[in-house]
């Protein structure tokens, strides 16, 4: 068995299939919701402890079957949502089905078809793995014959065979995550709520995990997931739907999500300060300044690339038309990416600018840079982060944050 | 930039949905609603053995106990009689004392429970809301009972000569059962009522210093004024007065018999209430 290193990369790494003894990741799209009907269906739904909003009208569909992830910082109410679908807090206001029932009507049904697993692993560490296992068959009073198949699956599959009969107290967090994990699954539910399931946890713990979300969806579970991480989110996800000051903000798919956040950028450092003043000068002119709509069909040619004014005269006309291709659709896109557009920062003698991530890109924009004399002295990838989806996405809220 | 070792996390064997082909549909599930009391009494009662603070203070203090008062006071609290005559007299308030250490051991278990998300996980399942509370009690009781067969195990081959037939036993164990039970529903409420295991273990002070001051160790026609007074109306006195009337005096008082079920039952009704109340506040807020 072996499994991509998880390395700094790792956001690319995770576009390959997973392990090798997993199966290939949604080999086609889950059918959309109106084919399957929602199972989890919210409206309008609000919550506030106190005087402090933490839900303020959330809508929100989950397909059956499908594996949807709750995209939103800390304090967005993330958590208060899936505590409210899973029967431990109640809605001031509004109204949500999940597999069908109402939760204000019949909480007892919703229970008897879904499963929690929280931020905290919720096994009883005085128990072993296996006691853990068959409490909760016992709590959902499955037959014994049925308990004890199931019991004997669920160690098998999340490979608790070497640990299952020790007290949960000497497992290592992966461990008691995999578990809890398991001790979620015992019932087999329909919905499962997995609020932020890998915080807390070492990468390679986390990738367990992931492999496991996504055989869950594969079993025909709906999964409603919780996290604070894009690259999660993409794994793992469907749909996104981004949630922030109590409301969704955005949803699609994670491919859809980025395209709007922006694509990858490029940040090259250079040398001192004159160097960096040509470089700012010449990169602004290759590249717009503000995000373009469409890719531009026709290259730009020497003239309009140049039109802006060059910092120095000498050489800057020949090696012109070598710079222009880093703008042009064969370069990537760049231009197109959304988050387009150079940010210079002058102490750092830094300047960033869109890039598809490519050696093919990145090699030709320092080709140019070397053929117009600009010498660079180091070059980084910076993949978008949450932190940047949330200002884009978010700008809006910040003045009603404040005002919280 | 590859490795073949396999992830500590990741699932190893082969690769197959974890849900179960075939779901049975819903309706054949409803019948497993509710309920759920008889498994976490299994619970409470596999992790009993496995917390050694609590085996210590549930069953080896009071035997500890047990020979300090004999050994170490005794000679001196009751020089007519000897040490056998105050071993008679001791032994019912070292079961009720006991009795109290169990039953605050189920307040920490309670609030550990509370704090560390399991309890989430069981109120997302169909299962009787309490009942996780009544498996600690469960528990709370199985301990006590070990730890009263010990006491009067050991205070036997010490020398102490019950005169009590069948049914005075079967009273005095039931008085004390029943006394465990009010005083373990007082320890949930704390529990519930406590923000960490910490914080309850602390709340149960007054309990394990209520044995003191009462007739289970001196007569309390020894204390002085107010504190006799008080000592004489507590719940223990009564408790501890009726069990030593039933296992050594011939039989129970009347009126103490009678004064000690209504303070177990009273106890009972306000720990379970507030225990009941408690539960679904910090539940559903």
């Amino acid at each position: 068995m072996t499994m991509p290193t998880t390395t700094d990369a790792g956001m690319d790494a995770g576009r390959e299939p997973l392990a090798s003894p997993l199966p290939p990741p949604s080999p086609e799209p889950r059918p959309p919701v109106e084919a399957v009907g929602p199972a989890i269906r919210v409206r309008g739904l609000r919550k506030a402890f106190g005087d402090v909003t933490v839900l303020d009208g959330v809508d929100l569909d989950v397909a059956a079957g499908h594996v949807h992830a709750l995209l939103g910082p800390n304090g967005a109410g993330k958590t208060t949502l899936v505590r409210i679908l899973a029967t431990l807090l109640r809605a001031d206001a509004g109204e949500a089905t999940v597999a069908g029932h109402d939760l204000a009507r019949a909480p007892g049904r919703v229970r008897e078809v879904i499963s929690l697993t929280g931020q905290h692993a919720a096994v009883d560490e005085l128990l072993t793995g296996e006691e853990n296992l068959w409490l909760a068959a016992r709590l959902f009073r499955l037959p014994r014959a049925v308990a004890r198949r199931r019991v004997a699956q669920l160690v098998e599959s999340f490979d608790l065979a070497g640990f299952s009969r020790r007290l949960v107290k000497t497992y290592s967090g992966g461990q008691r995550r995999r578990l809890d994990l398991a001790v979620g699954l015992v019932s087999d539910p329909e919905v499962i709520f997995l609020d932020e399931p890998t915080t807390g946890l070492d990468p390679r713990s986390r990738q367990g995990v992931w492999d496991v979300i996504a055989r869950l969806a594969d079993g025909g579970a709906t999964v409603l997931l919780t996290t604070q991480y894009l690259e999660e989110a993409d794994q793992l996800a469907d749909l996104v739907s981004v949630l922030d000051g109590g409301r969704i903000v955005a949803e699609g798919t994670p491919a859809a999500l980025k395209a709007r956040l922006g694509a990858e950028r490029a940040e090259l450092t250079f040398p001192d300060d004159a160097t960096y003043a040509r470089a700012v000068a010449t990169l602004r002119a290759a590249v717009p300044t503000q995000p373009t709509p469409a890719p531009p069909a026709i290259p730009p040619s020497p003239a309009t690339a140049a039109s802006p004014p060059a910092p120095d005269a000498d050489g800057t006309a020949a090696t012109e038309a070598g710079l222009a291709p880093a703008a042009s659709p064969g370069a990537g896109d760049v231009t197109a990416a959304g988050a387009g557009g150079v940010d210079a920062d002058p102490v750092a003698r830094r300047v960033g600018v869109p890039t598809d991530g490519t050696a093919a890109a990145l090699r030709r924009l320092l080709d140019d840079l070397d053929g117009r004399g600009i010498e660079v002295a180091r070059v980084e990838l910076r993949v978008p982060t949450l932190d940047d989806v949330f200002l884009a996405l978010t700008a809006g809220s910040a003045s009603r944050k404040e005002s919280r | 930039m590859t490795t073949a070792a396999a992830p500590s996390g990741a699932p190893a064997g082969p690769a197959k949905p974890i849900g179960e082909a075939g779901r049975p549909p819903v309706a054949a599930r409803r019948a497993r609603s509710g309920g759920g009391t008889p498994a976490m009494i299994g619970r409470s009662l596999r992790r009993l053995p496995r917390q050694p603070d609590t085996v210590i203070i549930s069953v080896a203090l009071p035997v500890m106990l047990l020979l300090l008062f004999v050994y170490v006071f005794g000679g001196a609290l009751d020089a007519a009689g000897g040490r056998t005559a105050y071993l008679t007299y001791v032994v019912p308030g070292i079961i009720v004392l006991a009795s109290g250490w169990g039953a605050a051991s189920t307040a920490v278990a309670v609030a550990a429970d509370m704090t560390n998300g399991i309890i989430d996980r069981f109120r997302s399942m169909p299962v009787r809301a309490p009942a996780v509370l009544t498996g600690h009690v469960a528990a709370s009781l199985a301990a006590n009972a070990v730890a009263t067969a010990l006491v009067i195990g050991i205070a036997l081959g010490l020398g102490f000569r019950p005169d009590a037939g069948v049914g005075g036993w079967f009273a005095a164990i039931g008085v004390v059962a029943f006394y465990v039970l009010a005083i373990t529903w007082v320890s949930v409420a704390l529990g519930l009522l406590a923000g960490s295991p910490d914080a309850a273990n602390g709340m149960t002070f007054f309990i394990l210093f209520l044995p003191y001051v009462s007739s289970g160790f001196v007569a309390t026609d020894t204390m002085p004024g107010a504190l006799r007074a008080f000592a004489d109306h507590q719940p223990l006195t009564p408790v501890i007065d009726t069990v030593r009337g039933l296992l050594v005096g011939g039989g129970a008082d009347g009126s103490d018999l009678a004064a000690a079920l209504v303070w177990c039952a009273g106890i009972l009704l306000v720990g379970y209430t507030a225990s009941a109340v408690i539960y679904r506040r910090r539940s559903a807020r």
